[in-house]
């Protein structure tokens, strides 16, 4: 049996959101650079200069990457056989959460009820998600998601005639609709199939996917290359202000349906795209 | 490119020359205000009540900071998405509001209102949170400071970056350069 302390715990999602904030994945940088290679707009260009620029001044802890710090999403795998001692493990997440936007200086943009809108002022509670697996492992993968792009996220429920034909024009759709305003270039998420809730869950889960990873199927990696290529066909470049490179990598996951089902649902998110994989 | 050195708030002669297309730097006073700060600003203007800030010439910048660290005057203070606004924009454009800074186009009512009234949208580039910090000299919290990172703040920017996405002429950068680059 393993035995993790909660404190363990509240430590490494705290030092987590410090550090998603300030620095960027190598892979959204290496994608930058690439996107400058093919990009034809001279202010796309620009502009992805800047976020270049903009990476490097996070870094040296200037400030965060982006001031929507965004809301923590953590997916918690954890082992039958690990016990959780001290105290819960969920408010050992919130507690690190409380004190990594604290010390980090990062932004409270969490209200404690949609209609009411209260700031709760320490940006909890951050939303968790378990899955129990046997054996000992505890991990926890956590974004910071920030709501230009979450706003932009779009659901439908197909009909399973609807196909793979439907599926792309779901997502070409959503990224059409979303143009300039999640601030492009993008990440984009795809879940497939499951109830309505299923296929929310596991786009966002597709979001945390090291980017650029293609998916294990052959023929859901020929959909994410064919969605790429046809989401930076659309033009609305860096920001939506015309350009090739609208999206810097398309994830796209899928769980069983039912037989009368094909929901889709397609979660963006921004340039920014943090997140990371804690192991205890 | 056209680089152009502007200051804020904004006279009408430079709202007038402002192009779509146009990169700007804008240095002097931009108030940041974003959806609960313009939810009250109108609340103020339905009720006929002083407002804190005067509008007449005024660049609002759709900006929530992130909190100042010790010897900063500001956190990343990247842009917000301005369409959140855009039912919340004709009633200060019709007040004298010159100039808005955000990123994403705007909707048909504002772009005409903007025409209407004289002003100008710039776009600054999201996400670059860090980047545009650099040109905020000060910050101060000037109205509704219960609402947190949505206050309203006067910022003292120098050379703060934007593109002109929208001039008062109605010339939309959103509209016309997509296209472009479709395939």
């Amino acid at each position: 049996m393993k035995r993790i302390h909660i404190d363990e715990i509240t430590l490494a999602v705290k030092n987590a959101c410090i550090d998603i904030n300030y620095q960027i994945d190598d892979r959204i940088m290496e994608a930058f650079k690439e996107g400058l290679v093919n990009e034809r707009s001279p202010i796309g260009i620009g502009i992805m200069n800047d976020l270049i620029q903009n990476a490097d001044l996070a870094k040296h802890k200037i400030a965060p990457i982006c001031q929507d710090t965004g809301m923590i999403v953590a997916f918690v795998t954890i082992g039958q056989s690990v016990l959780i001692e001290g105290g819960s493990c969920s408010e050992a997440i919130q507690a690190g959460i409380r004190a990594g936007y604290k010390e980090g200086f990062l932004r409270k943009s969490v209200v404690t009820d949609p209609l009411i809108r209260i700031n709760s002022g320490d940006n909890t509670p951050g939303i968790v998600y378990y899955d129990l697996v046997e054996g000992d492992a505890f991990e926890i993968e956590l974004a910071a998601k920030g709501f230009g792009s979450e706003n932009m996220s779009k659901s439908f429920m197909l009909k399973p005639s609807d196909g793979i034909e439907g599926v792309v024009d779901c997502v070409l759709e959503t990224v059409r609709s979303a143009g300039s305003n999640p601030c492009p270039p993008i990440i984009v998420g795809v879940g497939i199939g499951g109830t309505l809730d299923k296929a929310a869950q596991i786009a966002k889960r597709a979001l945390l996917r090291p980017l650029g990873d293609s998916n294990a199927l052959t023929h859901i990696s020929a959909l994410e290359k064919r969605l790429l290529r046809e989401i930076n066909a659309l033009g609305i470049g860096p920001q939506g202000l015309g350009g090739d490179t609208t999206a810097l990598a398309v994830h796209v996951e899928v769980f069983p349906t039912h037989i009368a089902g094909l929901p889709v649902v397609v979660n963006i998110n921004c340039h920014a795209s943090r997140h990371h994989k804690i192991t205890l | 490119m056209n680089e152009i050195r502007i200051s804020a708030p904004l006279l009408e002669s430079d709202v007038l020359k402002l192009k779509a297309g146009d990169r700007v730097l804008i240095s002097g006073t931009i108030i940041t205000a974003r959806d609960a700060a313009h939810m009250r600003l109108l609340q103020l203007i339905k009720e006929n009540k002083p407002l804190p800030i005067r509008l007449e010439g005024q660049v609002i910048y759709y900006a929530g900071p992130s909190p100042a660290p010790e010897g900063r005057p500001i956190g990343a203070c990247g842009p917000t998405t301005s369409y959140r606004m855009d039912k919340l924009t004709p009633p200060l454009l019709a007040l004298g509001l010159k100039g808005m800074i955000g990123k994403g186009d705007r909707s048909d009512d504002v772009i005409k209102c903007m025409v209407e009234f004289g002003a100008v949208y710039f776009a600054a580039v999201g996400g670059a949170g860090a980047l545009i910090a650099s040109a905020v000299q000060a910050a101060e919290v000037i109205a509704f400071e219960d609402l947190g990172p949505e206050a309203l703040m006067a910022l003292t920017v120098v050379d703060f970056p934007a593109f002109v996405a929208i001039d008062a002429k109605g010339a939309d950068m959103y509209r016309t350069e997509p296209i472009k680059y479709r395939r």
